[in-house]
């Protein structure tokens, strides 16, 4: 039983001008547990997809279902940047979304020392932002997330922003994060190694309008392993060249 | 190479360059008031109109002990200080509103315009006639000559708060007053502090044209008093006091600007 089902998704964005057509008929549903990656170039709609899912936008056509649960308390989102607050201490940047849902939970702290504990951010609670580095930034935006304890992790490209080195060591926490607390995620990239690295499927998308060209399982032995483990297994290769082709082939057709 | 000994070379070479500046900073005062004295006591300006530093000292040390002095600063510092408190705190209030309503915002620009561009001054026979001939009207002044800029300036501070921001706490189900407390204020605090800077100085001319108006009490008082039984004393004295307050107060709002922002 699917936990998330987008259902026959159109959305339209008007002005003065035009109306653009950004989405066309996604439809597309995700199991309990499962790691979902949205591929495509920019502009393809990715983030308006994501917008939608989290509902923060009201589709021009067709509906978001998730199952057993209140859209806006059951997903947790991650944007490109950390926005952690700056003049807020770490602390208090964790414990934001507790306070706004009104979880009058006096162990609010507690849970902050926790995650911060398990993305391993421990003894910073009391600082702020701008004394931590860019990684350890989206680590802490990622303790903020979790800890209204979301059934869906929607991340708009939270990585693409980091260094190397950093972007790494941040995809193999957040998996197994995401395992360890038994969550449910929707990565929106364009980078297709991140996509096979993280992900159980792979959502191609083509541009103007946003529309579902493909969707890939990625090989079980792949999903298997961690991001890191992933990315040096023979097979990776391989299927990272499939990938490839569909996404060219897509440049193609419409560029011409 | 020893860096030590560098580093003390660039340390005596930082604290020359303040030493200079600090003589010329002084030179230029001091030479000014000597100037200004040479000059009204050998005549080269007519002493009457242009008066000379030891005569307002004379009178400054005149006015203090007899205490009148003292007053007419209270009265003024107390009218300024109130004006432009109101002034900024009206200005953010109006500014939240307009944020608040973007369908009131779109109504309210073409009047803001208006108003902006009014000289606020100008206003003052009909407070004075509204209000009374008092202390109510020239705070008024104060307050009016900055409240519509202050509101401009904010409000465009609010609308060009990042909007992730509002994103994150959209996510967490955040409704409109929690998402000005938690992100939209905090974020325009630099803007309003700054604000506050520049009414500082829109308040003082405020006030002081409310007091010219009025013409009962305060250092605007003193201006116009001096002018009209000619003695112009009386009116570098009071030029001088405000220009001594109002730095004052300006250097008071740095330091309240440097404790919150060192703060984040």
């Amino acid at each position: 039983m699917a936990i998330l089902t987008v259902n026959h998704v159109y959305h339209t964005y008007f002005s003065q001008e035009v109306a653009t057509e950004a989405l066309h008929d996604i439809h597309f549903s995700v199991e309990p547990g499962e790691f979902v990656s949205i591929l495509g170039a920019s502009g393809c709609g990715k983030s308006t997809l994501l917008s939608i899912i989290a509902g923060l936008l009201e589709p021009t056509a067709g509906d978001v279902i998730i199952k057993n649960h209140d859209q806006s308390t059951s997903i947790g989102y991650m944007l490109q940047q950390d926005y952690l607050f700056p003049w807020k201490t770490i602390e208090e940047n964790v414990t934001l979304g507790l306070k706004l849902l009104k979880y009058h939970d006096l162990h609010a702290k507690d849970i902050a020392k926790e995650l911060l504990q398990a993305v391993g951010l421990p003894n910073i609670e009391k600082k702020f932002p701008r004394q931590l580095s860019g990684g350890m930034r989206q680590r802490a935006a990622l303790a903020r997330t979790l800890a209204v304890d979301p059934k869906i992790l929607l991340l708009d490209e939270p990585f693409s922003a980091l260094d190397y080195k950093a972007k790494l060591k941040l995809e193999d926490l957040v998996c197994a994060m995401l395992k360890s607390y038994e969550k449910t995620a929707i990565l929106v990239t364009h980078d297709i190694g991140e996509a096979i690295a993280m992900s159980d499927r792979i959502i191609l998308m083509s541009a103007k309008p946003g529309a579902i060209h493909k969707i890939f399982d990625v090989p079980r032995e792949l999903a298997a392993l961690t991001p890191f483990e992933a990315r040096t297994h023979p097979s990776y290769g391989a299927f990272f060249q499939s990938v490839w082709k569909e996404l060219e082939s897509l440049e193609h057709s419409t560029s011409s | 190479m020893n860096i030590q000994l560098l580093h003390e070379q660039y340390k005596a070479l930082l604290r020359k360059e303040k030493r200079r500046i600090r003589f010329f900073q002084l030179l230029i005062i001091i030479s000014f008031i000597g100037l200004w004295e040479l000059a009204s006591q050998n005549h080269w300006i007519d002493p009457l109109i242009f008066s000379a530093p030891s005569k307002v000292w004379r009178l400054f040390v005149e006015k203090w002990s007899d205490g009148t002095l003292m007053i007419h600063v209270n009265i003024t510092l107390f009218e300024t200080v109130l004006g432009f408190i109101i002034g900024t705190l009206l200005g953010t209030i109006i500014a939240a509103i307009l944020w608040w309503s973007p369908f009131f915002s779109k109504v309210a620009d073409p009047y803001l315009v208006v108003l902006n561009a009014m000289p606020k001054v100008a206003l003052g026979p009909i407070l004075i006639v509204a209000l009374g001939p008092g202390m109510i009207s020239i705070i008024t002044m104060g307050a009016i000559i900055s409240v519509i800029i202050s509101t401009i300036v904010i409000y465009t501070a609010f609308i060009e708060v990042d909007t992730n921001y509002v994103k994150v706490l959209q996510t967490f189900n955040a409704n409109r007053t929690q998402i000005f407390k938690e992100a939209i204020l905090p974020a325009s605090f630099p803007t309003i502090i700054s604000t506050l800077k520049v009414n500082v100085g829109l308040s003082w001319v405020g006030v002081i044209v409310g007091e010219f108006l009025v013409s009962a009490k305060g250092l605007g008082y003193l201006i116009i008093y001096g002018f009209q039984v000619f003695n112009f004393n009386l009116v570098f004295l009071a030029l001088m006091i405000i220009a001594v307050f109002a730095t004052i107060m300006y250097q008071l709002v740095e330091l309240v600007e440097r404790k919150l922002i060192k703060a984040r």
